[in-house]
């Protein structure tokens, strides 16, 4: 091919996309180390060499079992989550939305509803909560990561209001077993079976389908998809019930599991969802990342717990600071390795003589 | 250049005076609003229970505000030049760990040495913060998200479990916390100083006004020879300063601090400057307009308390204030927004 | 390499030699070579993508030369930032607005350089009387305390001059500023630049309207392909020789016109009307036919196409196809009615520039190439491969980014885009904006093999030739309004534009 050299230059030179050429290198970069998911599995490959180091028990099937146990709840909402992201959007309010529905399960229980008919009334309500966002941000056009630290204080507050500083802990053992214990006699935790089950689902949903090409194309350029006849406001609701209905059952599974349904469960787990989804590659500008990455994010954050938590000497304290670590080290790295590339590549400017000539 | 007259093609009607005032108006109904719904507030709640207007539960009132304000005066810095700073509870939980551990450790320690050092360590973490978006080129959301984990993290692992508890501080210390000055508490006066000299150095200082330009075109400020990276950075600086004097501050009127100081404090004082006015996508809002939301916001929760309306309904309220703020904001924005247009196209036709 | 090359007395206040730049692999710049004198105003033009933005942007500081020299006032100069342009008396007008909306238009002016009174504080009344003085002296009746948001283009620019005026710049680059201005406002920019010359100021200006050169500058500088081609007086050039020298060939290869049989209209546009934009637009398009829109930038005529197609909701009016009736403000259904829209912005409007050749040409087919609601990669890439034949499209892969593509081999995708959802009536809002002349006709042959197909285009371009060479009927618009029908025999340069800057009366459409 032979390149309209000027036109692309100009492309490239002008004002608001400036990064542009770094930007394309930092993808050159990421390119170069295999594609980011390559070195998500390298870090836990790593991590299990670190984890097998620190504890001979860390690659055992008891520990996957307790270490992904843990992760559930976060786990099935980053799957969410890398959807809305992917579209350039941000929902905070998953975490709280988990806690309603928890808080409404704990109420409907105290009334003496049975549990078959209660989650069903859950899901209904997360899909509410997740409209409402959807609703404020399409409908008013509000922007989603103000809009979200809004409803991220209103739902965790109704949260309350439904079931005060109460808490729940006889729920019948057939739905408490089920929501702890693992499937059909394997170590794989039941909880971990359902996010598989939704993280084919959602993979499905956003590389295979009509509604996640759409999804790419608004988080890359929403006034392009407008133009090519995407129906944007829809597919953002679409987005937002998604992630309050999958969050409203992570509030079903962590009171199940737990045993325990309360108004205080999962505070903070909104970040923790945001990290993993970030950490597997998805860009905070929409338009660029896969289900793969974020699944092996969650691996890796799981990972990286266990063996901190199974270690003697190192404090579990580690886990946040290598968290955050990780976080930004994954969109710094690629940014100062392009930064590298284009130094060396750059000649520097004749340096002008000194005084005249 | 030197121009002195060019002729001016077609009849020029005085516009500007009209757009002006109706800016400035919308400008400082933002602020009135807040101090009218919070008068508002504040007189309802001491008709259904005089109590509320006592001194204490003003005094109260008012020193649990203070703080916030503090961080919401940072925060403010930060969103004006389109970034955010997730980070700032993390930052305050150091500096009040820091403060709490000097001070039980030596109780002779001179105050303001206490104060620099927490200061010095909060824009330490913001330095850090700062450098990693400019040059970094990471988007303030995931670096400050990141920072968030990390030194919380960090201070879980300095705390190592330990507390610091009021008696082991020097009372000269505690006093701060609960002395007043002239019946204003200290804290107060301390919050006051601070908003006055960060929303005074926003709104006359060059370097101020560059922040506002910075977040409202940063294509265009980096044009105008603006050096965008420098103000950012001294954005993140100044907003962690300012966290760490919040933690400092923290620990006078607390007294007991452990690892946790601080958390979840990032999503409130980010509340409080949208609920002030400060748009969340950079560019406009005031310190004070910040200062008045974290007040507003801290009113709330005090009145309820008061009207023993049940707790539960205290962060409710607070999610459905900024809801309705950003809301207002994006309503009245719209009609502005137009009635400038309208007048510019009148006066073009 | 340059010739004719203008001897000047006077010692240059800027200059360029032998400049270059690159952005990774391109070469954006090459043999940029240009000297600006006082009291001179010279125009630079070029074909877009020539590499006139590299240039300004080299001398304006926002990007460094690789290599070369620049010199001010004969000493040689390195420019880090804007801020050191500035500096050294360059004052440069982005096409882009680079204002701050947000903040009053006295702050926009001295950005950075506000004066200051006691204690290093803002002076505010001395920087607003100091903003009235210079908007005084451009003869222009604007509040400097009122904020930018809400000003219109024309108004802005003059913001943004006052801004160079205010630290006495001595050298002014103007890139397309006239793009969005009506006839009016262009007089007063010119009045405003005549002045600045007079005053010994040097002036850039770059422009597409070779009119406008010929009226205001003195001297030319021709870039073609990234290089300098030509350094010459207005004096000694002619418009035809001006446009040789910018596409390099002759232009008589341009514009093939078949003539197609006339069908039955398809489109109807009914009395539409956006308030303070278009009033009562009605026309038709028939099948085999190519109706130009034309008119001056800012007549409203992108606006028309985006209400027909739904991406506006119009105050008033309708739209039909092929007598059904569309509702309003629904991109979508307009798409399933037959209606195909290459916009006018293409790499902001027409592509998502970050998905790959593929995804963007089967953007509109998605749902017809899933089987079960899945779509599969072979369908998507077999539908893409076609059209990437059918069209000539030049690339690597499929599944590379469009954004690597050139101008007109990425207008090849969007139409690709169109094409592929078989539109009864394509939509085309300057097809042939920014891209290579080879390309050029390409499209070009292309909507009239499309028209012999019974397919009704409407076209919208600024370009008279093209509009002329292609249509068969010229509408215009003025101000928001259809003053004029042409059939092919009656448009000629001189009625399209007489309608265009509104010196006729209305014609029924």
């Amino acid at each position: 091919m032979q390149p309209d050299t000027a036109a692309s230059a100009s492309t490239a030179a002008t004002p608001g996309t400036t990064d542009a050429p770094a930007q394309r290198l930092a993808d050159r970069a990421r390119a170069a180390v295999g594609r980011w998911e390559a070195l998500l599995v390298a870090l836990i490959l790593a991590t299990f060499i670190f984890g097998q180091s620190v504890s001979s028990e860390f690659l055992s099937a008891d520990s996957f079992t307790t270490g992904s146990l843990d992760l559930s709840e976060v786990a099935l909402m980053a799957l969410a989550l890398t959807l809305v992201i992917v579209a350039a959007e941000i929902d905070l309010s998953v975490a709280s939305v988990l806690a309603l529905s928890s808080a409404l399960m704990a109420a409907l229980w105290n009334q003496g509803l049975p549990l078959e008919f209660i989650m069903p009334i859950c899901l209904v309500a997360g899909a509410l909560c997740g409209a409402f966002n959807g609703w404020l941000v399409t409908g008013l056009g509000l922007p989603s990561l103000a809009v979200t630290i809004g409803t991220l204080a209103l739902f965790r507050g109704l949260a309350y209001v439904v079931i005060g500083d109460e808490s729940v802990t006889d729920f019948p053992a057939t739905w408490t077993d089920r929501g702890f214990g693992n499937f059909a006699g394997t170590f794989v935790p039941n909880t971990m079976v359902l996010f598989a089950i939704l993280a084919v689902a959602f993979g499905v949903l956003l590389h295979a389908t009509p509604f996640g090409r759409s999804v790419y194309a608004i988080g890359a350029n929403e006034e392009a998809a407008h133009f090519a006849g995407l129906r944007v406001k829809r597919v953002k609701m679409t987005l937002f019930v998604l992630a309050g209905t999958v969050a409203a059952l992570a509030g079903i599974v962590i009171s199940l599991r737990n045993s325990t349904a309360a108004a205080n469960v999962g505070l903070g787990f909104e970040l923790t969802a945001i990290t993993a989804v970030l950490l597997g590659g998805v860009s905070i500008f929409g338009g660029r990342g896969t289900i793969v990455g974020v699944i092996l994010a969650l691996f890796l954050l799981g990972a990286i717990q266990k063996a901190i938590l199974l270690s003697e000497t190192i404090s579990s304290y580690w886990v946040q600071i290598v968290t955050g670590a990780l976080l930004v080290g994954s969109v710094l790295g690629p940014n100062l390795a392009a930064r590298v590339t284009e130094a060396r590549r750059r000649r520097p400017p004749q340096r002008p003589k000194e005084g005249p000539r | 250049m030197n121009v002195e007259a060019t002729p001016a093609p077609g009849p020029a009607v005085g516009e500007g005076a009209g757009a002006r005032r109706l800016t400035e108006w919308v400008f400082r109904v933002r602020e009135l609003g807040i101090i009218a719904a919070l008068a508002l507030l504040i007189a309802v709640t001491a008709i259904l229970e005089p109590r509320f207007i006592e001194s204490d539960s003003l005094r109260n009132l008012a020193l649990n505000a203070s703080i916030f304000a503090i961080l919401a005066a940072g925060q403010t810095l930060v969103i004006i030049t389109r970034n955010v700073d997730l980070s700032v509870g993390s930052v305050l939980g150091l500096s009040a760990f820091l403060a709490g551990d000097l001070l039980s450790g030596n109780q002779d320690l001179a105050l303001p040495v206490v104060f620099v050092l927490g200061i010095a360590l909060g824009a330490a973490c913001g330095l850090l913060n700062g450098v990693l978006v400019t040059w970094g080129r990471v988007p303030a959301l995931v670096v400050t998200l990141g920072t968030l984990y990390a030194f919380r993290g960090i201070a879980f692992l300095w705390t190592d479990g330990r507390q610091v508890n009021a008696e082991t501080l020097p009372d000269a210390f505690l006093n701060l916390g609960t002395d007043s000055v002239l019946g204003v508490p200290f804290l107060v006066l301390i919050a006051l100083v601070v908003v006055l000299a960060v929303g005074q150095w926003l709104r006359d200082y060059r370097a101020g006004r560059e922040l506002y330009a910075i977040g409202s075109n940063p294509e265009g400020a980096r044009l105008a020879g603006v050096r965008s990276d420098r103000r950012v950075l001294s954005a993140f600086v100044l907003a962690g300063a300012l966290a760490g004097l919040g933690g400092v501050l923290f620990t006078a009127r607390f007294g007991t601090v452990d690892a946790t100081a601080g958390t979840g404090y990032e999503l409130t004082v980010i509340a409080a400057a949208v609920v002030g006015g400060v748009a969340i996508f950079g560019g406009t809002g005031s310190v004070y307009g910040a200062a008045l939301g974290a007040l507003l916001l801290g009113t709330i929760t005090s009145s309820l308390i008061v009207l023993r309306v049940e707790a539960f309904w205290q962060q409710a309220s607070i999610g459905a204030l900024l809801l309705l703020a950003i809301a207002l904001d994006r309503f009245v924005g719209l009609r502005v927004d137009a009635a400038l247009r309208r007048r510019s196209s009148r006066r073009a036709a | 390499m340059a010739e004719g090359v203008v001897s000047e007395a006077a010692a240059a206040l800027v200059e360029l030699r032998d400049a270059t730049k690159s952005y990774g692999a391109v070469r954006a710049l090459r043999d940029g070579n240009l000297a600006l004198r006082p009291g001179e105003v010279r125009a630079l033009v070029g074909e877009n993508g020539a590499g006139k933005s590299t240039l300004v942007k080299v001398l304006g500081g926002v990007v460094r030369r690789d290599s070369g020299d620049m010199l001010v006032d004969g000493q040689s100069v390195d420019f880090h930032s804007p801020h050191d342009a500035r500096d050294a008396g360059i004052a440069v007008i982005y096409q882009e607005p680079t204002l701050f909306p947000d903040l009053s238009i006295a702050e926009n002016v001295v950005m950075g350089y506000h004066p200051l009174g006691s204690f290093k504080r803002i002076d505010r009344g001395a920087m607003n009387g100091q903003v009235q003085g210079l908007l005084d002296r451009l003869g222009v009746k604007l509040d400097p305390e009122r904020p930018v948001r809400g000003l219109s283009i024309a108004d802005q620019q003059i913001v943004e001059i006052a801004k160079a005026l205010s630290f006495d710049a001595r050298v002014l680059i103007m890139d397309e500023p006239t793009a969005a201005l009506s006839g009016a406002e262009v007089e007063r920019l010119f009045a405003v630049v005549r002045t600045l010359r007079e005053h010994g100021a040097a002036v850039l200006f770059i422009s597409h309207r070779l009119e406008e050169v010929f009226t205001i500058c003195d001297t030319v500088t021709v870039m073609r392909d990234g290089a300098v081609v030509q350094d010459a007086r207005i004096a000694d050039m002619t418009p035809d020789e001006m446009v040789r020298r910018m596409v390099g060939r002759e232009l008589s290869t341009l514009f093939p016109k078949q003539d197609t049989a006339i069908g039955a209209p398809v489109l109807k546009v009914h009395r539409l009307t956006c308030e303070g934009v278009f009033v009562d637009i009605s026309f038709s398009v028939h099948a085999g036919e190519i109706v130009a829109l034309a008119g001056l930038v800012g007549a409203g005529r992108s606006e028309v196409a985006r209400a027909i197609f739904g991406i506006d909701k119009p105050d008033a009016g309708h739209v039909e196809i092929d007598g059904r009736r569309l509702p309003a403000g629904k991109p979508l259904t307009a798409m399933r009615a037959g209606i195909g829209f290459v916009p006018e912005d293409r790499r902001q409007q027409g592509l998502v520039m970050d998905l790959s050749i593929a995804r963007n040409a089967t953007m509109t087919r998605m749902r017809a190439l899933s089987r079960l609601g899945i779509i599969g990669s072979g369908a998507e890439n077999r539908l893409a491969r076609e059209w990437a034949t059918r069209l000539r499209l030049k690339f690597h892969r499929l599944e590379n980014p469009v954004r690597f593509l050139s101008g007109g081999n990425q207008q090849k995708v969007v139409l690709a885009k169109w094409l592929a959802t078989e539109p009864k009536v394509l939509i085309l809002d300057e097809p042939t904006r920014g891209i290579d002349v080879g390309t050029k006709a390409e499209v070009h042959r292309l909507m009239s093999e499309l028209a012999s197909h019974g397919l009704a285009v409407l076209m919208i371009s600024s370009e008279l030739p093209e509009v002329l060479g292609m249509a068969d009927r010229v509408l215009v618009m003025h101000e928001g309004r259809l003053t004029a029908e042409l059939s092919r025999a009656d448009a000629d340069e001189e009625s399209v534009i007489r309608a265009a800057t509104g010196h006729v009366g209305e014609v029924a459409a």
